[in-house]
């Protein structure tokens, strides 16, 4: 098995199949995942679906980088990354994060660590499509930038 | 020397295409996304100083600082909002 993955997709993703792929290690007591979804608000409010665009060939290596940044800090049993590309429909499953790890602090911290980073690093960029048709495209936020930075001189 | 630029997200509509080759006599990504935004009009706008925007060299983020050299892939695109 493939211990650390990313993926970059339009399709959707079986998290519950990640979780059940990532646990099968006896050295694993702790799994830890997180799902992002379409909401109906964000920069604006009625929003029915997200439109994804991303950077491909970087987009795979910031995200192959970030698991490494993460397995530098954390002892890590396994890890997956899932991203979802194109149109999203409200309530849609837009990002998938498994942390595999001995014990619940590391596997907690590490999903974390991959979701601030991602949100700041990895080129993905949203646009939100309104009921009426409007498009506009989502303001990068001061709080994931802090978010992010938080980890910085931080020790695990 | 010449530079492949990509385009992404609201800079890609802005802009009205996705990708450029470039033909660049400077040396560094400040110096090439001044000479962008001497075309006026969006170009002007989007890349004054003071506007937030990332670049990136052959697929990392790169400073301002950064040196270029021909047939690097140079990339530029709002800040990112994945996640």
């Amino acid at each position: 098995m493939e211990r650390f993955t990313v993926a970059v997709q339009t399709a959707p993703f079986d998290a519950g199949a990640e979780l059940a792929r990532l646990s099968a290690d006896p050295a694993v007591g702790a799994l830890v995942s997180f799902t992002g979804q379409v909401r109906d608000y964000g920069d604006s409010d009625g929003v029915v679906a997200l439109e994804l665009e991303h950077y491909p060939g970087m987009t795979e290596k910031a995200l192959a980088a970030i698991v490494d940044d993460a397995r530098a800090r954390w002892p890590l049993s396994a890890a997956t990354v899932i991203h979802r590309v194109g149109r999203l429909a409200l309530g849609d499953a837009i990002v998938l994060v498994v942390v595999a790890a001995g014990h619940r602090r590391d596997a907690f911290a590490a999903a974390e660590y991959l979701m601030d980073y991602l949100k700041t690093r990895a080129p993905f960029w949203k646009k939100e499509i309104g009921h009426d048709g409007s498009a506009r495209w989502v303001e990068a936020k001061a709080s994931d930038e802090a978010a992010a930075d938080r980890w910085a001189g931080e020790e695990a | 020397m010449t530079l492949k630029i990509l385009y992404f997200a609201r800079l890609k509509e802005s802009f009205g295409r996705a990708e450029e080759d470039f033909d660049f006599e400077g040396g560094t990504v400040a110096e090439l996304t001044a000479a962008l935004a001497a075309r006026g009009g969006a170009w002007a706008e989007e890349l004054a100083p003071g506007r937030v925007f990332r670049v990136a060299v052959n697929q990392e983020l790169a400073p301002p600082s950064t040196p270029l050299a021909a047939g690097d892939e140079v990339a530029i695109f709002p800040p990112v909002t994945g996640g």
